[in-house]
């Protein structure tokens, strides 16, 4: 028989005393019942489950037990250990509301190893489509699918393809945009960190599709791992034949080059990129036309995300109809995000489409850090809006989150807790916005100034009401007369910040007070006597020396020095700093 | 007069020929893109990677090797963040202005910073020794404030400690020579 392992692990904290307890029992339990040899217990730290009570694992069979209490540890050992049965009632399973489609290859394989894409089923749809499939029939698929663009806009994938395939032109280009400006996102960085080979066979098929012989790949300067390793896998796609002329045999032949970004988010707007790789300074122009019609160097171009593209290969072998039962109903398939913000597990999580806010924030993400309570969400990074609270159970799509004000954006989502302050979010991206305006076009450059210039006024408790219908009538300005993405949707989180949250602005306005204190200039801090012990710990703090008194007479602060920091209301023992 | 531009200041002779032999290569080299403009990204990248900024003479081989104006190639390289008109300094100052270390004081840091090297925020010191600039965060909020030089990061600072950070790079260059 097999050695048996035990792993132990309390999940709920790190007190060792439980682990140690239970590390006992199993060891005497084992001694006692001479099974010493069959089975060893350690101790592990960490696996991968939280907040379960005590939990095992046994190793080969992988048995997971978990809430475990001392009277279970014999019954483990006599059934599991010696009976090789599995007890039902202790058994943890699995319940997972993450899907993995995109990121099924993610940490499983080795990136740089072309042998291990094949082995994960690599290349197969490709050479689907090349031996069995005329480009009508990936279209149509694509049709059935329902794959929509996931770059933020959510544009159908398939009417994108066809436009560029019905352009009677000798030369077409495939661009994959992995030009991941957002704050806050990195989906398409593990992607192509990750998984480099899926985007490289999404790109093939797709420029078999149209009936392109040339792709670029737009990357980031900023990720130089993930340039390295994109470059590493064309190198070893031309080698084994999956690249260049007449791939797999077949009579179709394309090639694959990298461009990289120089750190201009506007180039992740396609006509922008497109200028950037022409060798121009990335500025958008008007459209139509589009680039499926004229594109680079007036060629019919497509333009897909890193994630839309990663989507094609399983879309193509798994046919169209798998992919489509996946989701609601005008938005199909899986969606990474990038779960950062006030949770207590952040990171990217892949969900299927119509999975509402609060599982994702919940049961994923944990829930709010320091028991907090959720105030809202935002998702879209800085084109995108906050969803309220009491929106969380809206399922996650394209037409809901539009309807709320906010957008899928490319999957950004940060939780905000009641200590942050609306009016400073929508400064803080109004500011990112601003700087990386490109400057073209007056309402995008001119009105993102205003708006950013009005915000600061309200934050600084020099806001007017009238303010508030100043930035409203701006806001919809940029969104009706902006030339591009950026400048149109720079004033969304704005908008829907005061959609939601008008009575939050109302106070900085008229009470002249931040709710969740974190406009400074709105915030005093003071001592109150009574609860003063006169330790004199937050004196010995102050950075700004606004704090004055003595351990004998007690201490007061200084509202002129004070630069309001706001360490002194955090290493109060006694509460006796208030906030206010 | 003298006819130098403000915008990128001179190179020293030898460093400036040798690089800019390296870029004639590279141009050389590089394969063409559809046409002679599609090469500008590329072949900036390369100045920046070679020079550590966009000099004026590199702007002008570019513009005569791929038939560019330099004036568009002034444009991009004002218009991307990533490329630089500026030579970086030896030594690069980082300040880091994320939410913790500003909380703890890290303004002071900046400002005592400028204090002693006499130069503002985004520049370098004449000697080409110090830049000084800002970052959002480093990661390491929990030793804050910190300031980070080159690779090295200094925690848990207090303004005062800045004159003696400052001349142990100095003292580096020194032994260096």
């Amino acid at each position: 028989m097999q050695k048996k392992i035990i792993y132990l692990k309390d999940t709920d904290s790190t007190q060792q005393d439980r682990v140690n307890d239970f590390y006992t029992l199993f060891s005497n339990e084992l001694r006692d019942t001479n099974l010493i040899e069959q089975a060893s217990v350690v101790r592990i730290a960490d696996m991968g489950l939280y907040e379960k009570g005590v939990a095992v694992k046994i190793l080969p069979e992988n048995i997971v037990y978990t809430g475990l209490k001392n009277t279970d540890v014999k019954k483990i050992i006599e059934e599991t250990i010696k009976g090789n049965k599995v007890i039902k009632e202790s058994l943890y399973e699995k319940k997972s509301k993450q899907m993995r489609a995109v990121l099924k290859n993610c940490g499983y394989i080795d990136p740089e190893s072309l042998e291990d894409y094949l082995a994960a089923g690599g290349y197969k749809a490709l050479a689907k489509v090349l031996l069995e499939m005329k480009p009508e029939q990936v279209v149509e698929e694509l049709k059935k699918s329902g794959l929509r663009g996931r770059g933020g806009a959510g544009y159908p994938t398939w009417m994108k393809w066809n436009f560029a395939r019905g352009m009677n032109s000798p030369e077409k280009y495939v661009i994959c945009n992995g030009d991941e400006g957002d704050p806050g996102a990195y989906m398409d960085r593990s992607v192509l960190e990750g998984d480099p080979h899926s985007v490289l066979e999404g790109m093939i098929i797709a420029g078999y599709t149209i009936g392109s012989s040339k792709g670029y790949f737009y990357i980031r300067a900023e990720y130089p791992l993930a340039v390295e390793r994109v470059q590493k896998a064309i190198d070893q796609a031309v080698e084994a034949g999956l690249l260049g002329n007449n791939i797999l045999g077949s009579n179709y032949s394309f090639e694959l080059e990298i461009r990289l970004g120089a750190g201009a988010f506007v180039c992740g707007e396609e006509t922008a990129l497109i200028a950037s790789i022409e060798g121009k300074r990335g500025t958008p122009h008007p459209r139509p036309p589009y680039p499926s019609v004229k594109g680079l160097w007036e060629k019919p171009t497509i333009i897909n995300n890193v994630e839309t593209l990663a989507n094609i290969p399983q879309l193509i072998f798994g046919g169209g109809a798998k992919f489509a039962s996946i989701g609601t109903e005008k938005s199909k398939g899986t969606k990474v995000f990038a779960l950062t913000g006030k949770v207590k597990n952040s990171g990217l999580v892949e969900v299927p489409m119509g999975i509402t806010i609060r599982e994702i924030i919940f049961d994923i993400g944990g829930g709010i850090l320091n028991n907090r309570s959720i105030k809202a969400v935002q998702t879209g990074g800085p084109s995108g809006g906050v969803i309220p609270q009491e929106f969380l159970d809206t399922p996650v799509d394209y037409e809901n989150l539009g309807k709320l004000g906010s957008i899928m954006g490319s999957g950004g989502m940060i939780a905000i807790d009641e200590t942050d302050c609306l009016v400073d979010l929508a400064k803080f991206y109004l500011k990112f916005c601003v700087d990386e305006s490109c400057g073209k076009c007056a309402p995008c450059r001119l009105g993102g100034y205003q708006l950013l210039h009005l915000l600061e006024k309200i934050s600084e408790g020099k806001g007017e009401m009238e303010d508030l219908d100043k930035l409203k009538k701006i806001s919809y300005a940029m969104q009706k007369a902006s030339l591009c993405g950026l400048g149109q949707s720079a004033s969304n989180p704005v908008f829907s910040t005061i959609r939601y949250f008008e009575e939050e602005y109302k106070k900085h306005i008229i009470e002249k007070k931040c709710p969740a204190g974190k406009c400074k200039a709105l915030i005093y801090f003071k001592i109150l006597p009574p609860k003063c012990k006169k330790c004199g710990l937050c004196f010995k703090n102050c950075p700004s020396a606004a704090i004055l008194g003595s351990r004998e007479a007690g201490y007061v602060i200084d509202p002129i020095k004070c630069v309001k920091c706001g360490l002194c209301f955090d290493v109060c023992k006694f509460k006796a700093v208030t906030k206010e | 007069m003298n006819n130098t531009c403000t915008c990128a200041p001179e190179l020293k002779e030898k460093e400036k020929q040798d690089g800019i032999k390296e870029l004639k290569e590279f141009i050389k080299e590089h394969k063409l893109l559809h046409d002679k403009q599609g090469a500008l990204m590329t072949v900036l990248h390369k100045v920046q990677e070679i020079f550590g900024y966009i000099p004026r003479e590199a702007m002008d081989v570019v513009s005569e090797s791929l038939g560019v104006p330099t004036a568009h190639i002034y444009g991009m390289a004002t218009f991307y963040n990533f490329f630089s008109l500026k030579p970086k300094a030896k030594y690069q100052i980082s300040v880091c202005k994320g939410t913790a270390c500003y909380v703890a004081g890290g303004a002071r840091l900046l400002e005592r910073v400028e204090e002693e090297l006499k130069i503002k925020l985004g520049d370098v010191t004449p000697d080409g020794l110090f830049g000084l600039s800002i970052t959002r965060c480093l990661g390491c909020c929990g030793l804050s404030p910190v300031i980070q030089v080159n690779e090295e990061v200094f925690v848990r600072l207090v303004p005062e400690k800045i004159p003696a950070i400052l001349e142990k790079f100095r003292k580096q260059e020194k032994k260096t020579k």
